[in-house]
């Protein structure tokens, strides 16, 4: 899967979510500041990339995710390792 | 002096209809609102039919995608009734000191369906994917909560969990603090969505459920010979209750005055009501006591009538009691017989029939009532069976009764200045 692949993935998941319009969720978007999150949001979103892209993303990483690009590169990352 | 509350705002989400007119028309015209179970699949389950909620879009109340997937169902309908309670009622929240506005709305179960889905996932998945929106979904209180948040009510708020006596309960204890002065008006009622595998499993087990699965239509028959027992229904009643000089002085509708309000206990059995409704007669007295009325001013009963063998004869009994030889002039119908039972939401689903009752001088029927059992006939109350009649009714009680033996009733008068 490409990145603009994996980006387009989390956009639909993040829409379904946030209940945010598509065009919101751009790469530099953050959750909380610009997307209207809680912390409650957070932990669902996080929980939401894991089982879409069959991934672990232990607390430590989940805490210092907060756009769009953070989730993005570091699926790739996982993907590639 | 202790202050007087009425009723300004009507909402309803029900198995027969969506907003107070639509609920009514279809009550006086005796629609059936129960059918075979849609909201999973039943067939394996002993009772299959229920008193759906139909065509509900909770969007088209003013509450974005985000907000709805953070609402169990039972929240969604008390949100829903809520809206349609404070438009009816014409209050301008922006005018108002919200610390004054209460919110106490109840649930006789909490958020089922989000419970099924919690342990569905918890079993499948661990403990790890459990969602963090299902405990503030599920817990009991969430539906009060919700209601304050979307609109902003920022006085006592609370729910009451009494069973199936929930609703009328909620509404009883907004008027107390209504009338001691603690708040100029309150949202309360009751809401239930527990059509679902578990509670359905549940009350079939308790063999409480009526299994006459091919014939819905003729399932909820209170006070009738064939009743074999009560059909789940599901929804939500919230009334804008007020201080009656707050009302006035804005220049609301009054509906009718509660004036009042009698809660007592059986302290007898977990489900069983107590044989020969003394407890319950009781209640009643209390409610009429409370408003400084004689039971001979009594004209309508909104019973519990739940469609169960001991729920109608021991509540019969118990109207016997109270109204003596006035009982025979009394007009006595059951809602359930059309809606099914909605638990928690059923006492606030009925004051609002009651409110109607006494706004548009109608009483409506209890339909499937083809003959009483014989106990009953010897009664000989007035079921206003199948067809509903004209009646200037000034004064009218409602009855619920929920397991644990919570018995309350609230007294509904016609407002005089």
């Amino acid at each position: 899967m490409s990145e603009e692949a994996t980006f387009e993935k989390v956009k639909s998941i993040v829409v379904e979510q946030l209940g945010v319009d598509e065009k919101e969720v751009k790469m530099d978007a953050a959750y909380i500041d610009d997307l209207g999150a809680d912390s409650l949001d957070i932990v669902e979103l996080i929980m939401a990339f894991e089982e879409e892209f069959n991934i672990e993303i232990p607390d430590d990483v989940a805490e210092k995710i907060k756009t769009v690009k953070d989730t993005v590169e570091y699926i790739e990352k996982e993907k590639k390792a | 002096m202790e202050k007087r509350v009425v009723i300004t705002g009507l909402g309803v989400v029900s198995p027969v209809g969506i907003g107070k007119d639509s609920f009514w028309d279809a009550l006086l015209a005796g629609k059936n609102g129960i059918g075979p179970i849609t909201h999973f699949d039943a067939s394996e389950y002993a009772a299959r039919i229920a008193g759906e909620v139909k065509d509900f879009d909770i969007s088209s109340f003013g509450i974005d995608r985000k907000e709805a997937r953070h609402m169990d169902v039972s929240t969604q309908y008390a949100v829903a009734a809520a809206k349609l309670a404070l438009d009816d009622s014409k209050i301008n929240l922006d005018e108002e000191d919200r610390d004054r506005i209460g919110t106490v709305v109840g649930t006789g179960i909490g958020g089922m369906e989000t419970l099924h889905n919690l342990y569905k996932g918890l079993f499948e998945k661990g403990p790890s994917r459990v969602n963090p929106f299902v405990v503030p979904k599920m817990i009991g209180n969430m539906a009060s909560g919700q209601v304050s948040i979307v609109f902003g009510l920022k006085g006592h708020c609370a729910s009451v969990v009494t069973a199936c006596a929930t609703g009328t309960n909620s509404i009883g204890d907004a008027c107390r603090m209504i009338q001691r002065g603690e708040l100029d008006a309150a949202v309360a009622g009751g809401t239930e969505a527990a059509v679902s595998p578990g509670a359905v499993a549940g009350f079939a087990a308790m063999k409480a459920l009526s299994t006459r699965n091919d014939d819905p239509a003729h399932a909820s028959r209170p006070f009738d010979k064939d009743r074999d027992g009560f059909v789940m229904g599901e929804g939500a009643g919230i009334v804008v209750l007020e201080e009656l000089e707050h009302a006035k002085k804005r220049g609301a509708h009054i509906y009718c005055e509660v004036a009042g309000y009698g809660s007592n206990a059986d302290a007898y059995h977990i489900t069983a009501p107590a044989p020969e409704g003394i407890q319950q007669a009781k209640c009643m007295k209390l409610a009429i006591d409370d408003a400084g009325l004689k039971p001979e001013d009594v004209d309508y009963v909104n019973a519990h009538g739940t469609s169960t063998h001991l729920n109608d004869l021991n509540e019969s009994k118990a109207v016997a009691r109270v109204f003596g030889d006035h009982a025979k002039e009394l007009l006595v119908s059951s809602t359930k017989s059309m809606t099914g039972h909605l638990l928690g939401a059923a006492g606030a689903v009925e004051a609002i029939a009651c409110a109607m009752t006494i706004e548009t001088g109608k009483v409506h029927p209890t339909i499937n009532l083809e003959e009483p059992e014989d106990e009953l006939k010897e009664i000989g109350l007035n079921y206003v069976p199948g067809q509903a009649v004209a009646a200037d009714v000034k004064v009218a009680i409602s009855n619920s009764f929920g397991f644990g033996g919570h018995n309350a009733t609230l007294l509904f008068k016609k407002y005089e200045a």
